[in-house]
């Protein structure tokens, strides 16, 4: 059980900013993922707090004890690594047993937590294999294994599902969910796959060239990203973002077409741009409907069958493409003109220079 | 490779050149490359292997103008059972060498491995000083070893007895002392190999393993035991494995040093064998038959090494 607050973190190596400051409080119990494109410097901050990694500024602090420069072994902070890193000379029980033996326990209390963990991973029949022989799979759950036995007070796990088969990562990636509701530990997360980060965090620090861009509850990044870059990152597709220009409380789009600004963001609006009338109106697929009665009208320029739903490409002239949920039953001939309208409280805008979002303000 | 290659250039040419061409085929060129090597291998190492093995069955003397007479097992009667005594003596001397110079080599080698495996300034340069013992002649060595020892106006008793060297032991006089002495040169000149096989295994180990085992909690001494120690061990079996065989069969230092002096305290296998085939005796099938004889007690240890070391590999 514990707590992981970091404090001003950063790190360079050399002239290189690999994480600028950061402050981060992960809370007893929590999912934090740690989520950003690679080189973002996500991996550098969890290796940082496991210190296998030494800070060039900040604090981190464990349970309120600053554990800024100690080492790895003295945190009792387990780390399962993307490659698995499993010791290739010994079986998969040597492996498990490894922290265990590190710290001297008995042999009884070593292969009790051993048969424990290994029931609860369900690889006991490969106890007695060499990783090389393993699949990915097991290969993971014998490292997730190894890093469950001791009992630490967190876990860091650096993309534990990146080096695995698609067919195996969606179970595993349950699989893992699942340990976390059951043992209830600290979790710090890295991946760079928005839709695992999504499924599994409870809060997800969004990370782009070494900058936190936002720390949040899945649903607050996907419908309130605090900037552009977390607009187009999360999602698939990103959220719709469309130059604009704003006046008379109305926004016009490029093309010709304008649509009602929201009454709580007009004055938000007005705040922010104070004079100039450039705006980002963003929105996802699923804030457009397409109805005969809609205020916009755009060109079908493909359709996607998803199955479930078809993902339109509407075209709304001048290199404009926005992408639009709807139903599966329906038929969108190509080239047809359709007309679709916003859902209202589901439109968001950002400011073009500092591409950082414009926060909408209730009226009282 | 090269007779895809040569197909395409004979392709190019005309029917004519081609049909001439074909005189020589590439096969034939292989032979003709392979052949002085081969030659020169029947002729200087598998004829004599067999010559030998034969000889070890016959009472031959090399300068006895007699032709070679078969005595059946009779050279080998001897060694094992007459002559045994005299012949043990260079089997423990042999062994107790190998035991002690592939030891302290293996001690030596591994712990300088260690040290320069961390990169630093000049690492490069320091690890080709440490390897120039291995580049020497034997002999040379020997020779210059010889001088080092000297008891009057050697360095080594400089060194251990600064200021009165000359209350310093004879190494290379004294019974008790000059096995010791060529313990001592063989593992100056052979630790850097140990070195170099080491450092080549523990370059080969990848950092991860001691982040995790970081990360496990383990301490300096425990990581150095379950994973430095077992990661390197297949490298340092075969280091043992070429060390030993080279032990067993110590000539040319021996040799070069004392020459299997004082009395017989040096004289290793291979050193008797030479005395007993030329020095004086030319005793050439008793000394073949035990040649044979250490040849078998190295297959047999080797044997046991590389089957250690196929254990080891199984995984």
């Amino acid at each position: 059980m514990a707590t992981i607050e970091l404090i001003q973190v950063e790190k360079k190596f050399g002239d290189f900013d690999a994480v600028e400051p950061m402050d981060l409080t992960i809370h007893d119990g929590e999912f934090v993922v740690l989520l950003g494109p690679s080189g973002c410097g996500k991996t550098t901050t969890l290796r940082m707090v496991s210190g296998l990694e030494a800070v060039t500024g900040g604090q981190i602090m464990l349970n309120n004890r600053d554990v800024t420069w100690a080492h790895p072994s003295e945190r009792d902070i387990a780390f399962v690594f993307q490659f698995f890193a499993l010791y290739p000379h010994m079986t998969s029980r040597q492996n498990i047993a490894f922290p265990l033996q590190a710290q001297g326990e008995s042999k009884a209390t070593v292969q009790m937590r051993v048969a424990e963990v290994s029931s609860l991973l369900q690889i006991e029949n490969v106890l007695d294999q060499r990783p090389g022989s393993l699949s990915g799979g097991d290969q993971q759950r014998v490292a997730l294994a190894r890093a469950l036995v001791r009992r630490p007070a967190a876990f860091m796990m650096d993309e534990p599902l990146g080096a695995l088969d698609a067919e195996f990562r969606e179970r595993m990636r349950a699989e893992i969910k699942r340990l976390h509701i059951d043992q209830h530990a600290t979790t710090v997360y890295v991946t760079h796959d928005q839709i695992e980060a999504m499924a599994m965090g409870d809060r997800i620090v969004v990370m782009s060239a070494a900058v936190v861009q936002q720390v949040g509850t899945p649903a607050q990044v996907y419908h309130d990203p605090a900037n552009l870059f977390v607009a187009r990152f999360i999602g698939s597709p990103g959220m719709n973002l469309l130059s604009c220009r704003y006046t008379d409380r109305h926004i016009h789009l490029a093309h010709g077409g304008s649509y009602p600004v929201p009454a709580d963001y007009v004055r938000a609006l007005d705040k922010a741009l104070h004079g100039t009338d450039e705006v980002i109106l963003g929105f996802r697929p699923e804030a457009v409907t397409v109805n005969g009665e809609g205020e916009l009208s755009a060109t079908v320029y493909a359709a996607d069958l998803h199955g479930g739903y078809t993902m339109l490409h509407l075209d709304l002239g001048a290199d404009q493409i926005v992408h639009a949920r709807a139903g599966r039953e329906l038929n969108y001939p190509i080239s047809t003109v359709v007309r679709f309208s916003l859902n209202p409280t589901m439109v968001r805008f950002f400011h073009p220079r500092t591409e950082a979002a414009i926060i909408r303000e209730v009226r009282q | 490779m090269s007779h895809v290659a040569a197909q395409a250039v004979t392709n190019s040419q005309t029917p004519e050149k081609r049909e001439r061409r074909r005189q020589v085929s590439d096969q034939t060129i292989v032979r003709l490359f392979i052949m002085p090597t081969l030659i020169l291998l029947i002729v200087i190492n598998i004829f004599p292997l067999f010559y030998s093995l034969y000889l070890s069955f016959t009472d031959y003397s090399v300068i006895a103008n007699k032709p070679p007479e078969w005595v059946g097992l009779e050279n080998y009667q001897k060694i094992l059972t007459k002559e045994l005594p005299r012949y043990w003596h260079n089997f423990v001397v042999t062994g107790s060498y190998a035991l002690l110079s592939v030891g302290l080599q293996v001690v030596i080698g591994f712990s300088l491995a260690m040290l320069l495996r961390e990169k630093f300034k000049g690492s490069g340069f320091v690890t080709t000083l440490i390897l120039i013992p291995m580049m020497l002649s034997p002999v040379v060595v020997g020779l210059f070893w010889k001088l080092i020892f000297d008891p009057s106006k050697g360095i080594f008793n400089y060194f251990l007895y600064p200021g009165n060297p000359s209350a310093g032991p004879e190494w290379l006089a004294n019974p008790q002392l000059a096995l010791w002495a060529i313990v001592i040169v063989d593992v100056w000149m052979w630790s850097p190999f140990v070195m170099l096989l080491c450092l080549s295994g523990l370059s080969a180990i990848p950092d991860y393993l001691y982040e995790a085992a970081a990360i496990d909690r383990a301490s300096s001494w425990f990581q150095f035991r379950r994973i430095t120690l077992p990661q390197v061990a297949p490298l340092l079996l075969i280091a043992v494995l070429f060390r030993t065989i080279e032990a067993f069969k110590a000539f040319d230092l021996v040799m070069g040093l004392t020459g299997g002096t004082p009395g017989d305290a040096t004289e290793t296998v291979a050193v008797r064998i030479y005395r007993e085939a030329f020095l004086g005796k030319f005793n050439t099938g008793e000394s073949s038959a035990l040649a044979y004889i250490v040849l078998v007690i190295i297959i047999a240890v080797s044997n046991l090494y590389i089957r250690a070391l196929n254990r080891m590999r199984e995984d």
